[in-house]
């Protein structure tokens, strides 16, 4: 039952991961993300990681999606244009490349075989906020600093004339 | 497996099921008709009133004349997305409904991370403005759709960190045990609701819950003075309800949230018999949850829409930085006690 | 149970569909996206990782990349929004200034 889950949502995140490449004009890609996020989601459900399921489609469809959107929409972009001659070898030269990519990959994870742990770990929130605010509090009061520096330099960037 | 879809607990979810679900259409679709009673009460003018007693078979006759009605699509719009946006943003809506309980057992399931749950499917819900207003391919749905998107961003900040006090005094996520972790009374008459120690997050709170639905005074997305319609011009017939339906599922979900959280959920006095003691929980939550939407139609009736750059400053300047005030000084007290 | 190798073949798989749209598209807002699939592809073995080993630091870090792609999407999407202003152009290809 749960391997016709993982399968089920592992099938719809790369497809809509190739629909996000296939489709011509960047609102459709960017839908395409949303169903991509919901299926990572769903995969992190079977991972008994719900918090962060739920934290990761509150703040990516929520949020980051929305903001491209918005872009999208500000700018009203026309349909993708093709690249220049000067890149276009990279289209072709890409896949056999990104095959050998994941042939390396995958050569790597079957034979390095992964010890098992028999603890009980749920993702709950209580976990969740007990270790963040314990042990990674100095990273997590680093990212505030980054998520401070980031929206500056986001106005910065989208000011008309500074 | 086909044990379980015979067993008793399966029928029993599924009666849930069909009684909540059947219940929210049915007052979603008397709400449309309460709120056009009340504003044409505050109006001083008769409203529907034609349609069976009261106007009360008015919803019915509203539901055949979209289901009858032509479907139109405008010229050049994108059908895929044009047909979606509706369905988009219905699903989330009604999903929604799946957790909140509406007694101790009126309820279809209960997570341990409900309220960000409700949070997550409710944030998808402006896609179903955004896609519908861009796919008209028309320039009054485009703009409403793309004040819409910035308004519900802002806002929803405003609206997620509201509840992060009352999140610190209950600790829990889970809506039936927000709902116990108020029960009981202080000094033996005063509710122990948070509501009374969490002023300051149910004023942020209820205003954020206003902006997020889109409803008067911060309607900017559809503003019919400027926009003829907002994001749904171009839309007609049973598309049209459906969006509709789906801004008054919001408006009752966003109220079942306030009342969980602020006003104690189930909790009231019970008395009187077995039978009655079985469904006061619901009556008491049903009727708080009317009062909130009984809050919403009279502002509407009454206060005028703000501007765009007023509802903006509003919530960036005003309603965030009280939030976040109200999670400082309740971070400290909470630590201190 | 579901074995540790398929969430790391999917990630995988994801990671290098990611990879191949960063240099494949030229537009620079599909650029973007596909630098979210690859996050999204590091999440996920973040997570397999951290429910294999009982281990709550795997998710933690999760919530990092979380904060790391907001701040990205932010900058992106501004520096975006000053481009199409110059060159009236998403295409990476037509900001050649620098270039030779």
């Amino acid at each position: 039952m749960i391997q016709i889950l993982f399968l089920l949502f592992a099938a719809l995140a790369v497809g809509a991961a190739i629909n996000v490449l296939v489709q011509k004009h960047v609102l459709y890609s960017s839908l395409s993300l949303i169903v991509m996020l919901t299926a990572v989601s769903a995969l992190f459900i079977l991972l008994q990681a719900e918090f962060l399921a739920v934290i990761n489609v509150i703040v990516y469809a929520g949020a980051i999606v929305v903001l491209f959107i918005f872009v999208i929409m500000l700018l009203n972009l026309p349909v993708d244009e093709d690249g220049t001659d000067r890149l276009r070898w990279l289209k072709f030269a890409g896949i056999p490349l990104g095959l050998f990519l994941l042939f390396l990959i995958g050569a790597t994870v079957w034979n390095v075989g992964v010890a098992s742990s028999s603890t009980q770990m749920t993702g709950s929130p209580e976990a969740i906020g007990q270790s963040l605010f314990t042990d990674y509090v100095l990273p997590f009061e680093l990212t505030s600093l980054l998520i401070l520096i980031a929206l500056m330099g986001a106005v910065v960037f989208a000011k008309k004339d500074v | 497996m086909i044990e379980y879809f015979t067993s008793r607990e399966f029928l029993v979810l599924m009666a849930k099921m069909v009684a909540i679900f059947g219940g929210v259409m049915t007052a979603l679709a008397y709400t449309t008709l309460l709120e056009r009673r009340m504003m044409a009460f505050v109006q001083m003018r008769p409203g529907p009133n034609r349609v069976g007693p009261f106007g009360l078979l008015q919803p019915l006759a509203d539901g055949l004349k979209f289901l009858l009605k032509e479907q139109v699509v405008p010229t050049n719009a994108n059908v895929l997305l044009y047909y979606a946006a509706p369905i988009v943003s219905l699903i989330p809506a009604l999903l929604s409904f799946s957790v909140i309980p509406f007694g101790p057992d009126l309820k279809i399931t209960d997570l341990n991370v409900g309220l960000l749950f409700i949070f997550a499917i409710t944030s998808l819900g402006v896609y179903g403005i955004v896609l519908g207003g861009w796919a008209s391919n028309s320039k009054y749905p485009l703009m409403g759709a793309m004040r819409a998107s910035a308004q519900m961003l802002s806002y929803e900040l405003s609206l997620t960190l509201s509840v992060v006090g009352v999140l610190m005094i209950s600790r829990t996520l889970s809506l039936a045990h927000l709902v116990t972790s108020q029960q009981g009374t202080w000094f033996g008459f005063i509710p122990r609701w948070n509501i009374f120690l969490q002023p300051v997050a149910f004023f942020v709170y209820v205003i954020s819950a206003v902006a997020e639905t889109n409803r008067l005074p911060f309607d900017l997305a559809e503003s019919e003075q400027e926009l003829v319609a907002g994001w749904h011009t171009e839309y007609s017939g049973m598309k049209f309800a459906m969006f509709f339906l789906a801004e008054y599922a919001n408006m009752v979900t966003v109220s079942s949230i306030a009342t969980i959280l602020f006003l104690g959920g189930w909790n009231g006095p019970m008395f009187g018999p077995c039978w009655l003691q079985m469904a006061l929980p619901t009556v008491w939550f049903v009727s708080k949850v009317f009062a909130f939407i009984f809050a919403y139609i009279m502002i509407r009736a009454t206060v005028p829409r703000i501007r765009y750059d007023q509802l903006m400053q509003f919530g960036w300047k005003v309603l965030l930085p009280l939030a976040l005030a109200n999670i400082l000084i309740t971070s400290l007290v909470v630590a201190l006690s | 149970m579901i074995p540790l190798n398929w969430y790391l073949i999917l990630a995988a798989v994801l990671f290098l569909i990611g990879v191949l749209g960063f240099f494949v598209k030229r537009n620079i807002i599909a650029l973007l996206l596909s630098v979210e699939i690859m996050l999204n592809a590091v999440n996920l073995t973040f997570v397999a990782f951290s429910s294999q080993h009982g281990n709550i630091s795997g998710q933690i870090f999760v919530f990092f990349v979380l904060v790391v792609a907001a701040a990205e999407a932010a900058v992106g999407l501004a520096l975006v929004i000053a481009m199409f202003r110059n060159r009236e152009s998403l295409n990476v290809d037509r900001s050649n200034l620098l270039k030779w």
